[in-house]
Order: structure tokens, then C-alpha cells, then sequence
């Protein structure tokens, strides 16, 4: 495509575009005031009961038809095979029966070198971070160059890492980063992500690059809101710097830093894009959520929402955890 | 000698002979080599990238992207026209744009709806309906697809028939939790006494919410349109579900991903494709970043 017929293509479409953006929120806008006009046409009595509704309704109608009826129709599902004949658990078996390598399990292995690594990573990364950047008068500008890879997508992520570890041969000139940054201490290129040793590791520590920036903004932000006071009495006290870290910091910032890392637990669980455009599984990389997408993508649909179902399993004791938080902040409202 | 004076001479005296400043000063300075070694580190990637973008192929291929960092300067903005001539990214450029705005625009204000009752109305179940979305945030989203897909083919709602009619529901129903519970904590933050005064001048519910509580969330809704913006942006498996690779309909992600899988050889033109598909976001990143920071700020500290 040349820019000419781009920038045609593009005119040709501004209607569409422009519609788009006006028509859709003068919708909404005349549903709610629409709404509103129906509910002053009621009884005084039956306005307090029906006009919640009518604000609420439209966001229960979506989260209900795109969030929860799918979740228990891809459970009903996953007890099927592919020509709808009711299988029960066959599914699950398939997925789960290989154990050590068969099956899901692979993926299942990978996931967890996922949650382990890459949450303690980007926590302890970020701790770091947020610690060490608070004490440099230059802190703003450092920090959101940290956190610039959050604003980019794990696809442009992962391209971005793709060229990191490029390899060429021994004795050629490495053109990937890391590997010309080991033959500056004269170490052998490695083919990071084809080799199933250190794949796993290196898709990780891309994924670690990505996120640290997350962990970092907001440990920082809980960091500052430690009073100064509290440091400093600490200080006065004889307390040296690590020693207050310990023993203050720390622990003060430790909700914080659950909180952080229940976030980090479920992206480790779900992850996709950077397994996916890095080595699409292969060289035992694979993860559900690739596994998921692949079955789904050759219409195993069965298997594909048993393996879904499974994820779900993985995620709930961390969904569960986070509303116990939820109602124990509620609860100190 | 007054005795400030003598007080600074003193802390200058201590200053030159005292151990204690000279490991304070080289304590600095490994604070300062530090820092300053780990943003260097976190931006070699991003900058590799781009400088390899602008790198002629027959320098990409045999020498390392640093080396073009010194003498003689060789860019050229080949890699861009080639890639924009020779793929669809000008036309994913377009598409993105046409997913994100209205799946950023209709749950925002969907949630804005709903947040607003959640935080100012009774009603039967509101604190259980609340509780659930918190619970939502966490669902793979995986487990959602097979049951809409189906219905969207059953139905007629594909990107044939309708364009990006049906991501864009889609997009709406997936943001609606989080938006909700950012802009409900928000909502409820807002003085009573504002609603009181509001309701003893006659104001109606449409004017309590068009005048005084959108007016007054500003900040927030803006954090999350920006965030809600960026995850459209960058999503990529959402979109290669529900309206798949082909060129007509792709956003920039996809046709990337795509090129990632199809250009072996001609990787230099990946370099240019994927700064091309960073351009958007980097910009609304480094203009609105406050705004960003505040909306992830919001989303996880109260959780």
C-alpha cells in the first residue's frame, strides 16, 4: 500500500470514524436521560426502587452476558467433546493424565516458573527500584523511563526482546545485545529462546522487564507515604540505614506489597502475548493460556475450555484472597 | 566571627578531615552509578530498537546496533517506507484506532453510570452485585471465549457482517469491572454535603451527575480513559479472537505478531514495524503519564 491509496483508504473511512464518535455516546447519553424522563413519570414511591436500575442496568447486562454466563457455558462446555457428545471428565484427563510431560502439564510446570520467578523478580526489582530512585534528586525522569515498557504491548515487548537475544554463530559478530554483552567477557553466544534450557528464563526476564516499572510506582508511591518522622526517630535512635529498611520500611510497606503481588500472580498465571510471538510455546515453553489458545485455534473446543477451566481453578484462591483484602478495607471504611 | 559563620567553618573543617564524609560522598556517588547504571540498562532495549530502525540492512545484518552510535552516521528512514509499503500496518494503524475509541469510550461511560449508583443510590444487593465485580477482575478471560464466540456466529455479530461491532461489546463487558471499581471509589470520596445541598436546590439525579459528580471526577475518569485506551491498544489476544488476522480488520498488534511469524529475513523492517506500533502509546504515555501513574495508583493501592 502506498501512502496515496493509505491516505485515501483513510478519508474514505473518516464518516465512519466520525459516527462512531459522536453516535455512540449521544446513545448513551439519551438512554440515561431517557431513562431519567421515564422514572419522573412514576409514583413517588416506585421512583428510589426502579432509577438504581436503570444506571446500573446496562453494566450488569454486559459483565452478566460477557463475564459470567461464558465462564459457566465454557465449564459446561469443557464436559464435552468436539461433536457435542456429552464425555464428562474426558477432557480433564486428557489435559491432566501425562503426568510429568504429558498433556497440559508442560504448560501447567511453566506457569509456575512464571508465578514463582517473575512475581519475585519484579517485586524485589521494584522494591529496589522504588528505594534507590526515592534518594536521587533526578527521580521523576528515571523513573518513568522504568516504567515506559508498560505503555507498549507485549507484542512490541516481546519484538523488542526477539532482538535482544539474537544469536549468530561463535566467532561471528553478535548483533543481539546480550549475546554481544557475554563476549565482552569472552563467553559463547547462547540461542537464548530456541533452547529449551533457557527459554523459560529468558521469556521471563523479558516479561521482568516489562513490569518492574509497575511494582516500582506504586511501591514508591506507599514508600513516600511512610512518615519522615518515623525515619528519622529511627535514625536518632542509632538505626543504620539497611536496619531501618528491615525493620520500618519493610514492614510498613507490606500490604502494598501484597497487594502488588497478587496482580503480578495473576498476569503470571494468564500469560500469553510474550510466549506466543516469542516462541509460540515450542521449546517446553508452552503456558495454558497458549495451550488454550491453540487448541481453540484448530476447533478443539472441548479440550481448549477444559484447559480455560483450569486456569480458572489457578486463579481463584488469588480471587479469593483479594476479596478478603476488598472486605477488610471495606471494613475500615 | 558571628556564629553562623564559625558554625560552617566548623562543618567545613569536619567535612575536609572527617572518614565519615568521605565514605557518605563515595556512598553518593555508588547511589548515583547505580541508579543511573540501571535506567541505562532498562532503556538499552527500547533504544536498540530504535536505532536498529533506522539502520541501512547491510549494516544491520553485520555489525551490532552501538555501532552505529559512533562515526560515520549512516540512517535512513528506508526500513519505515519499506515495511509501510510492503505490509498493512498503515491500514492497522487505522483499525486500531477504530477498535480503541469506541471500546474506550462506551464502558467509561457505561461504568461512569453504574459507579455513580454503586456509590450514591440504595438498592437490593448493591454491596453483594459490588463484591462480585471485585471478584470478576481476577477471571481469566480465557474462560469467556468459546461460549461468545459461538454466539457470535450464531447470531451474526463477525467482523464480516459487523466490522468491530462485536470486540467492541466485547472490549466493554472485560473493562467494565475495573472501570466500575475505579470510578466508584472515586465517587464515593465525593463530600456529602455536596449531594445534600444539591438535593435541597431541587437539583434532579441527571443534573446531580452531569453537573456536580462528572465535573468533579475529571482526574479519574481521565486516568481511565488513558488506561482503558492503552489496553485496547496494546490487547492482542482479545482482537485476534474475535476478528482474527486478516488484513481488513487487524489491528497494529496483530499484523505485528504477524510479521514477527512471517519476516525471517527481512527482520530490519521488524524494527520499524515495532516502533511504528509503539508510536500512539509512547506519546499518550509521555503526555499523560501523571494521569496513567494515578489510574494504576487507584486500581491496585485500595484493592
Amino acid at each position: 500500500m502506498d501512502f496515496n491509496s493509505l491516505l485515501s483508504t483513510l478519508l474514505a473511512d473518516v464518516p465512519t470514524l466520525a459516527a462512531v464518535i459522536i453516535g455512540v455516546p449521544a446513545v448513551l447519553a439519551a438512554y440515561i436521560v431517557g431513562g431519567e424522563f421515564l422514572v419522573q413519570r412514576l409514583p413517588d414511591k416506585a421512583r428510589p426502587s426502579l432509577r438504581p436500575w436503570i444506571w446500573v442496568g446496562p453494566a450488569l447486562i454486559f459483565v452478566a452476558f460477557f463475564l459470567v454466563y461464558p465462564v459457566f457455558g465454557t465449564a459446561w462446555r469443557s464436559l464435552f467433546d468436539n461433536h457435542d457428545n456429552f464425555v464428562g471428565a474426558t477432557n480433564y484427563g486428557t489435559e491432566l493424565a501425562g503426568f510429568p510431560s504429558g498433556g497440559a502439564w508442560i504448560a501447567i510446570r511453566n506457569n509456575l516458573y512464571w508465578l514463582v520467578l517473575f512475581t519475585l523478580l519484579v517485586l524485589i526489582f521494584g522494591l529496589m527500584f522504588a528505594v534507590l530512585t526515592d534518594r536521587v534528586p533526578y527521580e521523576s525522569q528515571v523513573k518513568s523511563l522504568i516504567f515506559m515498557p508498560m505503555a507498549i504491548s507485549f507484542v512490541a515487548l516481546a519484538t523488542i526482546w526477539k532482538f535482544m537475544y539474537s544469536y549468530q554463530p561463535p566467532g561471528e559478530p553478535q548483533t543481539g545485545t546480550v549475546n554481544a554483552f557475554l563476549a565482552l567477557f569472552h563467553q559463547d553466544p547462547r540461542i537464548w529462546i530456541q533452547d529449551a534450557n533457557v527459554a523459560n528464563f529468558a521469556l521471563i526476564a523479558a516479561a521482568v522487564w516489562g513490569f518492574v516499572g509497575f511494582a516500582m510506582v506504586i511501591l514508591s508511591a506507599a514508600l513516600k507515604g511512610i512518615p519522615g518522622d518515623l525515619l528519622e526517630a529511627a535514625r536518632v535512635d542509632g538505626a543504620g540505614e539497611l536496619t531501618i529498611f528491615r525493620r520500618v520500611i519493610f514492614p510498613l510497606m507490606m500490604p502494598t506489597i501484597v497487594v502488588v503481588g497478587t496482580t503480578l500472580v495473576i498476569f503470571a498465571l494468564k500469560a500469553f502475548d510474550i510466549v506466543y510471538v516469542m516462541t509460540n510455546g515450542n521449546y517446553d515453553t508452552d503456558v495454558l493460556a497458549n495451550r488454550m489458545y491453540k487448541l481453540l485455534n484448530v476447533g478443539d473446543t472441548g479440550l481448549a475450555s477444559a484447559v480455560a477451566i483450569i486456569l480458572v481453578a489457578a486463579v481463584i484462591p488469588v480471587l479469593i484472597f483479594n476479596l478478603r483484602q476488598f472486605r477488610a478495607v471495606e471494613a475500615r471504611r | 566571627m558571628t556564629i553562623a559563620s564559625e558554625q560552617i567553618a566548623t562543618r567545613a573543617a569536619e567535612r575536609r578531615f572527617s572518614p565519615d564524609w568521605l565514605g557518605q560522598g563515595f556512598s553518593k556517588v555508588l547511589l548515583h552509578v547505580v541508579v543511573l547504571g540501571i535506567t541505562l540498562v532498562w532503556i538499552v532495549p527500547t533504544l536498540g530498537l530504535l536505532v536498529s530502525s533506522f539502520r541501512p540492512l547491510s549494516a544491520f545484518a553485520s555489525s551490532g546496533w552501538w555501532t552505529a552510535l559512533s562515526p560515520p552516521f549512516k540512517f535512513t528512514l528506508d526500513n519505515y517506507s519499506g515495511v509501510l509499503g510492503s505490509s498493512n500496518l498503515g491500514g492497522s494503524f487505522f483499525n486500531s484506532f477504530m477498535i480503541t475509541i469506541p471500546a474506550t469510550v462506551i464502558p467509561v461511560t457505561i461504568a461512569a453510570f453504574a459507579a455513580y449508583a454503586f456509590s450514591w443510590m440504595k438498592f437490593w444487593g448493591r454491596d453483594f452485585l459490588f463484591l462480585a465485580l471485585v471478584g470478576l477482575l481476577a477471571v481469566p478471560l480465557q474462560a469467556t471465549f468459546v461460549p461468545i464466540l459461538k454466539l457470535y456466529v450464531q447470531v451474526g455479530l463477525t467482523p464480516q457482517n459487523v466490522g468491530f461491532v462485536g470486540l467492541w461489546l466485547v472490549h466493554t463487558g472485560y473493562g467494565l469491572p475495573f472501570a466500575i471499581y475505579l470510578l466508584a471509589n472515586f465517587f464515593r470520596a465525593l463530600p456529602t454535603d455536596l449531594f445534600e445541598s444539591a438535593e435541597i436546590d431541587g437539583a434532579g439525579t441527571l443534573t446531580v451527575f452531569f453537573r456536580i459528580v462528572l465535573p468533579l471526577s475529571v482526574p479519574a475518569i481521565a486516568s481511565l480513559v488513558i488506561f482503558q485506551f492503552l489496553w485496547i491498544w496494546n490487547d492482542y489476544l482479545v482482537a485476534l479472537v474475535y476478528v482474527g488476522s486478516t488484513p481488513e480488520v487487524a489491528p497494529l498488534t496483530v499484523t505485528l505478531a504477524q510479521l514477527v511469524g512471517s519476516l525471517g529475513q527481512g527482520y530490519q523492517l521488524l524494527t520499524a514495524a515495532a516502533f511504528f506500533s509503539m508510536i500512539v502509546p509512547l506519546i499518550v504515555f509521555f503526555s499523560l503519564q501523571r494521569y496513567f501513574v494515578r489510574g494504576i495508583l487507584a486500581g491496585s493501592v485500595k484493592g
